[in-house]
């Protein structure tokens, strides 16, 4: 198998076969509480494809350059998680400075990201299955790209289901989470492709 | 000592974080695919949570306000990687079942809000105990999901086969949609609860995590009411200059606990978005 098929693989398994959300269970705060709307649902996913993907490249050549030369390896997940946190407001700061315009569409949602889990169990991933950089880098987006299409969908689906006549006990987030069960059903669909 | 016990029963009972709170939902979902998983999740964020809250509350006057949010990560993420290695190395099968939700217990909102909450206003020995009744309450709620989806998926409770469902478990349960459906319908259990409770006066504290309606639960996403993780320096003087070290009164906890089990409109009802957001409880308090 070539280097390029395995950056395909990687792609798709992360963004539809192992979704990050559906079948792993991280990210799973913005997933319940951004999905109202398809357009903040949308934003929200456009955030997080451009925090991940920067933030799977940065741990990946810290941890590839410092921590593993060191000998710090067991230090990964306190760096990381400090990188992580610095690199959010890094990146909110100077897009707010360099791009304006994208700052706008993607400025409010930044901040939601700062420690989510799927940023830091990404960036721990990638170490974990000896990912080189550019292949963290492609999982990273993966993963985000399959966050975005979840979130997404399930905006969709909340937005129809808004009038709907569901059971007064339902409502709400339960209905939420069973719908979200329905999709990571449909989700499984995908595990025998790679 | 009566206030010890009283916080052990509060993180075990009235404020339970699974089944009340309904924090970190992360793992809850992740982990519970049997009890066993569901004690070791449990038990290991115990753990942590009781040494970072000691830890966080013996500190709580040496670090400054304004950065005191990445000071309790980089404290909670040296608890962290502490217990990984301890895992690894005495109870192997078990780490690699946990797998990645390990060294995430970094980011679970229990975690980081019993630290901003609590831990940071309150001596060492309370905080403790606050960290031991809400860690003990967290392991009691994933080992009674993993007990549920056990059951339902495989036939077994805590991996001892129940020979009547030989033939009659749903794989599914085992398997992550099978996570949602049965948290969406404790979920709905629990809404059932509250309006009871609601009903015989006694309303259960609000819900605070993800299912929230925003992350006003996750300390860290504080950031959903537009603060940064570094909090800039606030405007207001302390009139004793006493309390410049002790950034957050402790006036602050009671009125947070009296806005919790007062306000009836808060208690959540059906998903709405009932924020924890800080300035919502303290102008219920100045209200007061």
């Amino acid at each position: 198998m070539s280097y390029f098929t395995g950056l395909v693989l990687i792609l798709v398994s992360s963004a539809i076969v192992n979704n990050v959300v559906l079948s792993q269970f991280l990210g799973l705060c913005p997933f319940l509480g951004v999905s109202k709307k398809v357009e903040t649902a949308a934003g929200m996913g456009g955030a997080v494809i451009f925090v991940i993907t920067i933030a799977s490249f940065v741990s990946s050549v810290i941890f590839k350059y410092i921590l593993a030369p060191t000998g710090f390896e067991y230090m990964q997940t306190i760096v990381f998680i400090l990188v992580i946190a610095a690199l959010v407001q890094f990146v909110e700061m100077f897009l707010k400075k360099a791009v304006p315009s994208l700052y706008r569409s993607l400025g409010v949602y930044l901040p939601l990201i700062t420690t989510n889990c799927a940023v830091l169990g990404t960036a721990i991933n990638n170490v974990t299955n000896n990912y080189d950089i550019l292949e963290s880098v492609i999982n990273g987006f993966g993963v985000a790209v399959g966050f975005t299409i979840a979130i997404v969908i399930m905006a969709g689906i909340r937005e129809k289901i808004e009038y709907n006549d569901i059971p007064e006990t339902f409502k709400g987030s339960a209905i939420v989470l069973i719908t979200a069960g329905l999709m990571a059903m449909a989700f499984l669909g995908f595990s025998g492709v790679i | 000592m009566k206030k010890n016990l009283e916080r052990l029963v509060n993180g075990l009972w009235k404020e339970n974080p699974t089944f009340v709170l309904m924090l970190g939902m992360c793992p809850t979902l992740a982990v519970t695919t049997s009890a066993i998983n569901g004690i070791g999740m449990g038990l290991s964020t115990t753990v942590v949570l009781v040494l970072s809250n000691m830890m966080i509350s013996a500190l709580r006057n040496i670090i400054p306000d304004r950065v005191r949010m990445p000071a309790f990560i980089v404290v909670v993420a040296s608890f962290v990687t502490m217990v990984q290695f301890l895992m690894q190395g005495f109870v192997p099968s078990l780490y690699s079942s946990l797998g990645i939700y390990i060294p995430l217990i970094v980011v679970n909102c229990i975690i980081l809000g019993r630290a901003e909450s609590y831990a940071s206003k309150n001596p060492v020995i309370p905080s403790m105990f606050d960290g031991i009744g809400m860690g003990l309450g967290f392991t009691v709620g994933l080992t009674f999901i993993g007990v549920v989806r056990e059951i339902l998926g495989n036939g077994s409770a805590f991996d001892v086969p129940i020979k009547a469902l030989n033939d009659y478990h749903i794989t599914l349960f085992g398997l992550a949609p099978g996570a949602f459906i049965v948290l969406g319908f404790l979920v709905a259990v629990m809404n059932v609860v509250r309006r009871k409770m609601e009903a015989i006066g006694k309303p259960l504290p609000a819900v605070q995590g993800c299912l929230a309606g925003d992350c006003g639960g996750c300390t860290l996403s504080s950031a959903c009411t537009g603060k940064s993780l570094v909090h800039p320096k606030t405007e207001e003087i302390p009139v004793n200059p006493k309390d410049v070290a002790k950034p957050v009164p402790d006036t602050n906890i009671d009125v947070k606990q009296t806005a919790n089990t007062k306000n009836t409109e808060d208690v959540e009802k059906s998903g709405s978005d009932s924020s924890y957001a800080d300035d919502d409880i303290q102008g219920k308090g100045d209200d007061k």
